[in-house]
């Protein structure tokens, strides 16, 4: 029972730690749990039996199905995902979501089972070393070893993996320390000494900064994830309002601007638009913000923007310098720095510098887009599916991606009109992301339709999470871009090997009938007169669906910046280039 | 082209956690830098941890992995340094063989030369010992090899910087500011 003690904040006395926790995450505004149970995490999967209406838990079908769903829920509810799974092999299947949330900047809170701790250290059973393994690729991890340390680990713990950079946090959780019995009472956290989640802003920096922006001629902003995480999308859209800039987004950062609105020119790097890639070569004052200098951003750095004066925005004070050389480096975060410098920047335009993006929008229109939506063949096109979904949505679904071909696709021909509107796995890159991120993001919100365009290959590495989705009923619509290849190797291996396509071909399942094994809707597709009627149906209801639509099979993502050219060298085909000016 | 065979002090203040040497460790073996000396030991702050890393690298790239290091949680502050910045020692033991060293005739002179000591002396062996840069202590090494070196061992560096107090007390200072004000 509860009481309240001298502080006037509740107080448990005489509770199990595992009850300990219970209390903690609801505290700390947890609804949703990913997990699966195993032996060294049972007495907390009890207590969550005391607990089931305060916290939903979702069973997964594997660990590394929990770890996405929660990355997915992180990132369209902006708020910490967590994650409960056994010790040893339980804690090892995550591990691959936690390195994917640390390099997305994803908060999420991932609590593992561990052996007793008079045991730490002998090989038991089930004993992996998940500080050894987690520290390189967490922003904390931490071993809870007592039942008297839950309470502050577990504020850190939160308080860390949602303030300044997001990212993952391991709590790896000892048998004994679940089971132990304490007095507990709770306060979340809100300082921790060795830590600065957000800088004071220099002024001088700003000043110089907008004076920088109020001489130039040919400004360009480009911005990524960190607007969406600051929730500055507002700030950006008076700031280049007020100055007549143009932007472009990294993969990460779409959505967080909408896809018409004016400035907005499109998307950076090796599949990104013309405009934005070419004219990185051409402003004269580049505007970076909440983005890190990506290598599949910006090809090799000793090529990139070298004409142009650099400002980096970012809140992340390694990120500073770390890639592209800067002139200005403002460490803070982007709504605030964005707020300060609107007071600074002049109302301005630059009408014919924008036109010149528009320019090129129409030569990737005629050479790449058209033909991709509305294809002469009769075969269809993965571009052509996504194109005429985000329609049939009205743009507004959250749209959620795996990785390779329909990747690309789903981020270049969907449109956007909300934030927090495409997730994908950015900068791992991690094939079967995507089934278990969709489950999280319609659990996250179950209000928007949730579109998810997969490939062959990468719905077969998380497969089993349809039974998520059965014993969960989640909405999700799954779109398999059926190419019968390992398409985005495939696409290499025809443009950089000499067409030997090593490895690459499937032979696959019939997945229609899987989903139907597993109760959920579907429908196959594989002439264009079939497309939209199935969306039609797809989209008709709340149920999940699974749409498998065969594409043509060497369909090719295009434009594309070759592996190691620079971000003016774009190839219009796999035989053509894009010629600067004509 | 840039340096990058200059000698860096690095010197990390942490909060004593698990773990710790390991998350500093793998920042330097994930660019592929060796770490040249490293020693850990307590600071002048009561609770705070000091690292003393000694690495060869360019002035961008150790700039780069003090950051990365900075960014650990449990890290409070991190700083590098160039030689001139710092009042550094190392300490070196040698073990020699005793008959030998007695065959020689100006043995003592040597010892007094490097302003060494004498930690242990018995009739097989004698440990000698000596504070010192990496190039006083293995200058000792070079003149005491004639009479054959049978052990020897170099500790990491350790070093104080020029500046007062240790750096890191305006951090701590500022952020027990903000503690309070946010209380
Ligand atoms: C876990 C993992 N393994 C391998 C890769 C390398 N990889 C990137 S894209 C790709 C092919 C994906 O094929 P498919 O899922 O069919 O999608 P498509 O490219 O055809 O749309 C592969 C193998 C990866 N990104 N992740």
């Amino acid at each position: 029972m509860a009481s309240e003690n001298k502080s006037g904040s509740k107080q448990w006395n005489g509770i199990t730690g595992s009850e300990a926790l219970m209390h903690a995450l609801i505290a700390e505004g947890v609804e949703t749990i990913f997990g699966y149970p195993g032996g060294q995490i049972m007495p907390v999967f009890d207590k969550l039996y005391d607990f089931k209406h305060e916290l939903n838990h979702i069973l997964v079908r594997h660990e590394q199905g929990a770890i996405h769903a929660a990355q997915g829920y992180a990132r369209v509810k902006g708020f910490p995902g967590v994650v409960i799974v056994t010790s040893g092999p339980g804690a090892t299947n995550v591990i691959t979501g936690v390195a994917d949330a640390m390099v997305d900047s994803t908060p999420l809170v991932v609590i593992t089972g561990q052996v007793p701790s008079n045991l730490l250290g002998t090989d038991a059973f089930q004993e992996t070393d998940v500080l050894g393994v987690t520290l390189p690729i967490t922003k904390w991890s931490y071993q809870i070893r007592r039942p008297e340390d839950i309470a502050w680990a577990v504020a850190r713990a939160f308080y860390i993996a949602s303030s300044g950079r997001p990212g993952p946090v391991v709590l790896d959780f000892t048998k004994d320390a679940q089971i132990g019995k304490i007095d507990f009472a709770y306060e979340k956290c809100n300082f921790i000494r060795s830590y600065i989640p957000k800088n004071e802003i220099n002024k001088e920096q700003i000043l110089s900064a907008a004076k920088l922006i109020n001489g130039s001629k040919k400004p360009f902003v480009v911005y990524g994830q960190g607007i969406t995480l600051s929730h500055a999308e507002e700030e950006l859209k008076r700031f280049l309002n007020k100055a007549g800039i143009p932007a472009g987004s990294t993969l990460l950062g779409l959505s967080a601007l909408p896809s018409d609105f004016k400035h907005y020119k499109g998307m950076l790097g090796m599949h990104g638009n013309i405009g934005p890639n070419v004219k990185t070569n051409e402003c004269d004052v580049l505007i970076a913000i909440g983005m890190r200098f990506d290598d599949r951003v910006t090809g090799p750095v000793s090529t990139y923007a070298k004409q142009a004066k650099i400002i980096h925005i970012d809140i992340d004070a390694a990120e500073i310098g770390k890639n592209v050389p800067v002139n200005i480096g403002i460490l803070g975060d982007a709504k605030e720095v964005l707020s300060q410098l609107i007071e600074h920047i002049d109302k301005n335009n630059h009408d014919s510098w924008e036109n010149e993006f528009d320019k090129c929008y129409q030569i990737e229109k005629d050479r790449v887009i058209d033909p991709e939506i509305s294809p002469k063949s009769e075969y269809i096109n993965m571009g052509e599916v996504v194109h005429v979904i985000s329609e049939a949505t009205g743009n507004n679904a959250i749209v959620v991606t795996d990785v390779g071909q329909n990747q690309m696709f789903g981020a270049r021909y969907s449109s956007f009109n909300k934030s927090r509107s495409l997730i994908t796995s950015g900068g791992l890159g991690t094939m079967g992301f995507g089934l278990p991120a969709a489950i999280g993001a319609k659990i996250a919100a179950p209000e928007r339709q949730v579109c998810f365009f997969v490939g062959d290959g990468g719905i077969q590495m998380t497969i089993q999470e349809f039974g998520t989705i059965m014993q969960e009923k989640t909405g999700v619509k799954i779109i398999i871009l059926n190419n019968s290849w390992l398409g985005n190797v495939r696409q290499w291996q025809e443009m950089f090997f000499g067409e030997r396509y090593s490895e690459t071909r499937l032979v696959n399942p019939d997945f229609i009938a899987l989903a139907k094994a597993y109760g959920i809707a579907g429908r196959k597709v594989t002439c264009r007169e079939e497309l939209k009627p199935a969306i039609d149906e797809m989209l008709a209801d709340d149920r999940p669906f699974v749409l498998d639509v065969n594409v043509v099979e060497n369909g090719m993502v295009m434009p594309m910046i070759p592996p190691g050219k620079g971000v003016t060298e774009i190839m219009l085909n796999s035989k053509e280039w894009y010629d600067n000016g004509k | 082209m840039e340096n990058d065979n200059i000698l860096f002090t690095v010197t990390v203040y942490s909060e004593n956690q698990v773990g710790l040497l390991n998350q500093v460790s793998i920042i330097f073996t994930r660019r592929n830098l060796n770490i040249w000396s490293l020693s850990v030991s307590a600071s002048a702050i009561e609770g705070v941890h000091k690292f003393t890393i000694a690495c060869r690298t360019s002035r961008e790239k150790i700039d780069a992995v003090v950051k990365q290091i900075e960014k650990r949680i449990d890290v409070i502050k991190a700083f590098y340094y160039t030689n001139d910045e710092i009042i550094y020692q190392e300490i070196a033991l040698y073990k020699v063989p005793t008959d030998r060293l007695l065959d020689c005739a100006d043995f003592e002179d040597l010892i007094r030369r490097h302003n060494a000591q004498i930690l242990e002396i018995n009739r097989t062996f004698t440990v000698i010992q000596k504070t010192g840069h990496c190039s006083e202590t293995q200058s000792l090494y070079d003149d005491l090899n004639q009479f054959g070196v049978l052990q020897f061992v170099r500790s990491g560096r350790v070093a104080v910087t020029k500046s007062q107090q240790e750096p890191v007390n305006e951090f701590l200072k500022i952020q027990e500011e903000r503690r309070k004000s946010l209380k």
